[in-house]
């Protein structure tokens, strides 16, 4: 989950980061007095829930309050990758001389929390690692004993000579650590780290992706997220416990398994059609759950032809033909459905299927065929 | 020999009065698989339908029945703190089933059972088989058949699909191993890949992959250095977008790498052909065992 940068900067500071304070606002006018309140020069920036706000017009420096309020004008309601800035953070700016990247990771390689710093913040840090690896340095941590006084001491040094600054970035990098694990964070990032020309320490950005298997013990945290910035269907597919991602095609997809539903969406491809989304219905395909599916699917304008594939293994398949059934009748349904259905049963749920004008197929292969050709 | 499950295996199921663990403990008796016992806190001295004996605890299950496997289908929240309690009570081979761990549960785990010498498979895995011999997990017996490829993958129902095409063309397997879709794992793929080298019933590997990580990278390395059987591969997540999660916790592509065309290029590079449908999995296998 992903989560705002005002709600990210809340659990830093909780957690003894260096962040500027700032207020959000919804309307432009109200800049003007939080920009008093703060003291300028100001810094405004769009709360989207997408990298790549600063190329996108999304931050703005403000030297007077009447400018904070030009600048919160000109930045709400724009469009960012499709997101339309409905708040923006105003946040006392900060003079900076250098600029550093530190995050936090699970490393897939290590298999532990790791922390990745470098001397060259304020950029694209995927770009960093791409043409200047060197200036990366990552630090496995173990969990048990938690971040080492050396490793902080270590990477704080790699970052600055100073020790004075060297102190403050250690005293963030634990922060930082602390801040990662207690929330249960994918992700926890500051680019820039930033140190002023009078040798004072800020994180002047904030972001926290979560852990959405961990939401559960985080109330406080599972409040924070924001719906408007999700795809109407991923929103309903995660109430209803599907997995969805939506596409651009014209085939729409209801699989079990996440691979297995990968590898349908690269077959349809394969044979020359676009598949209009991934979904997976997970282990036990129940009919609510065909149901649900389908309802996402529905929605979805561009659709012409809709894929089902359940490999049942251990599932009666005559279970599922009639729940589909169910589904069509309920639903309405007037585009073609076709169906491949393997496992405990599969005879009796093609008989069951054969009267009802759902299309059956053999197997995967024969069932991308039929519904790329029924999508027309 | 088939790797890490046989006929010696002794499994207590994690959970086994639940509605999962109760049906998947029927499936594997049915299938063969000595299930010694089950464990539910605050349920022991019952017994199953299938009868077998229900305990409180790990400890007391292990203790009873000389059990050396356990397989995991309790809910996400209590899953790893069963992970530990099978490896404090001396088990060597752990499957967890459960998916939905949070990953920080996951990093704790991993020096805990390491040190007291456990191999956890998953979570979030369908478990492993090796046919006609012993299943643990949830992947459906009948498919199988016994052979002499093994079968490795990221995914579940997808290995389930192309087991099934092995299966119809005469191929069988000498093991079946799902590691899970996680991004952090207990055993990987390369892990497998090394136990499978190793293995005299395993004359060649079916490797399935997919988008995310670089564990694929880390395999093809492997082959490069030289390896002593015939591999084919699948990858699933050519059509992914990038940025987006993809069911699996670990299918991503983030920052433009762990793509399927970075992967397959890799096996490529080493001479691994890449299967374009789970159908030709065994198109490429009746070439490579000619």
């Amino acid at each position: 989950m992903k989560i705002h940068e005002a709600d990210a900067r809340g659990i830093f500071s909780r957690y003894g980061l260096p962040i500027p304070p700032s207020r959000m606002i919804t309307k432009a006018d109200d800049a003007r007095a939080a920009a008093e309140e703060l003291g300028c020069p100001v810094v405004v920036k769009a709360q989207v829930l997408v990298g790549g706000r600063g190329k996108a017009g999304g931050v703005k420096l403000a030297s007077t309050s009447e400018e904070a309020v030009e600048k919160a004008e000109a930045i709400l309601g724009i469009d960012i990758k499709g997101l339309i800035v409905e708040k923006v953070l105003v946040a006392k700016a900060v003079d900076i001389e250098r600029e550093f990247y530190v995050g936090m990771i699970f490393d897939r390689g290590t298999r532990r929390p790791m922390m990745m710093v470098s001397p060259a913040g304020g950029v694209d840090i995927e770009e960093v690692a791409r043409t200047t690896p060197e200036k990366i340095l990552k630090m496995p941590v173990n969990p048990d004993g938690g971040l080492m006084p050396f490793q902080v001491r270590r990477m704080a040094s790699f970052l600055s000579k100073d020790g004075e600054v060297a102190k403050q970035i250690g005293k963030a990098l634990k922060g930082l650590y602390e801040a990662f694990m207690g929330s249960d964070a994918s992700l926890a990032e500051i680019n820039p780290l930033v140190e002023s020309p009078d040798g004072v320490v800020w994180a002047i950005d904030a972001k926290i992706n979560l852990d959405d298997n961990a939401l559960f013990r985080h109330s406080d945290i599972a409040a924070m997220r924001d719906d408007s910035a999700e795809d109407r269907g991923e929103a309903d597919a995660r109430e209803a416990d599907l997995s969805f991602v939506k596409l651009d095609g014209k085939i729409g997809c209801i699989v079990n398994g996440a691979g297995l539903a990968m590898a349908t969406m690269d077959m349809v491809k394969h044979f020359g059609g676009e598949p209009a989304n991934f979904l997976d219905i997970g282990g036990s395909s129940s009919p609510e759950k065909v149901l649900s599916a389908m309802r996402i699917i529905l929605r979805d304008e561009n659709v012409r032809s809709i894929l089902i594939n359940i490999f049942g293994g251990i599932t009666r398949c005559d279970d599922v033909a009639n729940g589909l059934i169910e589904a069509k009748e309920k639903l309405g349904l007037d585009i073609p459905l076709v169906v491949r259905l393997t496992g405990t049963n599969e005879e009796k749920a093609r008989e069951i299927l054969a009267s009802t004008g759902i299309i059956g197929a053999d197997d995967m292969e024969d069932a991308v065929k039929k519904a790329i050709e029924a999508a027309g | 020999m088939s790797i890490l499950v046989d006929r010696e295996t002794k499994l207590i199921v994690q959970g086994i009065t639940g509605r999962d663990g109760g049906f998947h403990a029927s499936q594997m008796v049915a299938y063969g698989t000595k299930v010694v016992g089950g464990v539910t806190p605050g349920k022991g001295g019952q017994k199953t339908g299938d009868g077998i004996p229900v305990f409180d605890s790990m400890a007391e299950a292990v203790t009873e029945t000389g059990a050396n496997t356990s397989v995991i289908y309790v809910p996400a929240a209590f899953a790893a703190d069963a992970i530990c309690e099978a490896s404090d009570a001396g088990v060597k081979l752990v499957v967890c089933i459960s998916e939905g761990l949070p990953v920080r549960d996951m990093v704790k785990v991993l020096p805990f059972i390491t040190e007291r010498g456990t191999r956890l498979i998953g979570p979030n895995s369908p478990g492993i088989i090796s046919p006609g011999r012993s299943k643990v997990g949830i992947m459906p017996g009948n498919i199988h058949s016994e052979g002499s490829v093994g079968v490795v993958s990221r995914s579940g129902t997808l290995t389930y699909e192309i087991v099934y095409h092995l299966t119809r063309s005469g191929f069988g397997q000498s093991t079946c191993i799902g590691i899970g879709g996680d991004p952090i794992v207990g055993t990987n793929l390369l892990d497998t890949m090394k136990f499978f080298a190793e293995d005299d019933e395993t004359d060649a590997v079916v490797l399935i992959g997919e988008i995310g990580g670089n564990d694929e990278e880390l395999a093809a390395e492997l082959i490069k250095n030289g390896y002593p059987k015939k591999v084919a591969a699948f990858l699933a997540g050519r059509t992914a977008p990038p940025g987006k999660r993809m069911g699996h916790a670990g299918a991503i592509v983030s920052g433009g790498t762990g793509t399927a065309a970075e992967k397959a290029a890799a096996f490529a590079k080493v001479g691994v052909e890449v299967a374009d449908t789970p159908a030709q999995i065994a198109d490429i296998m009746k070439r490579l065992m000619a």
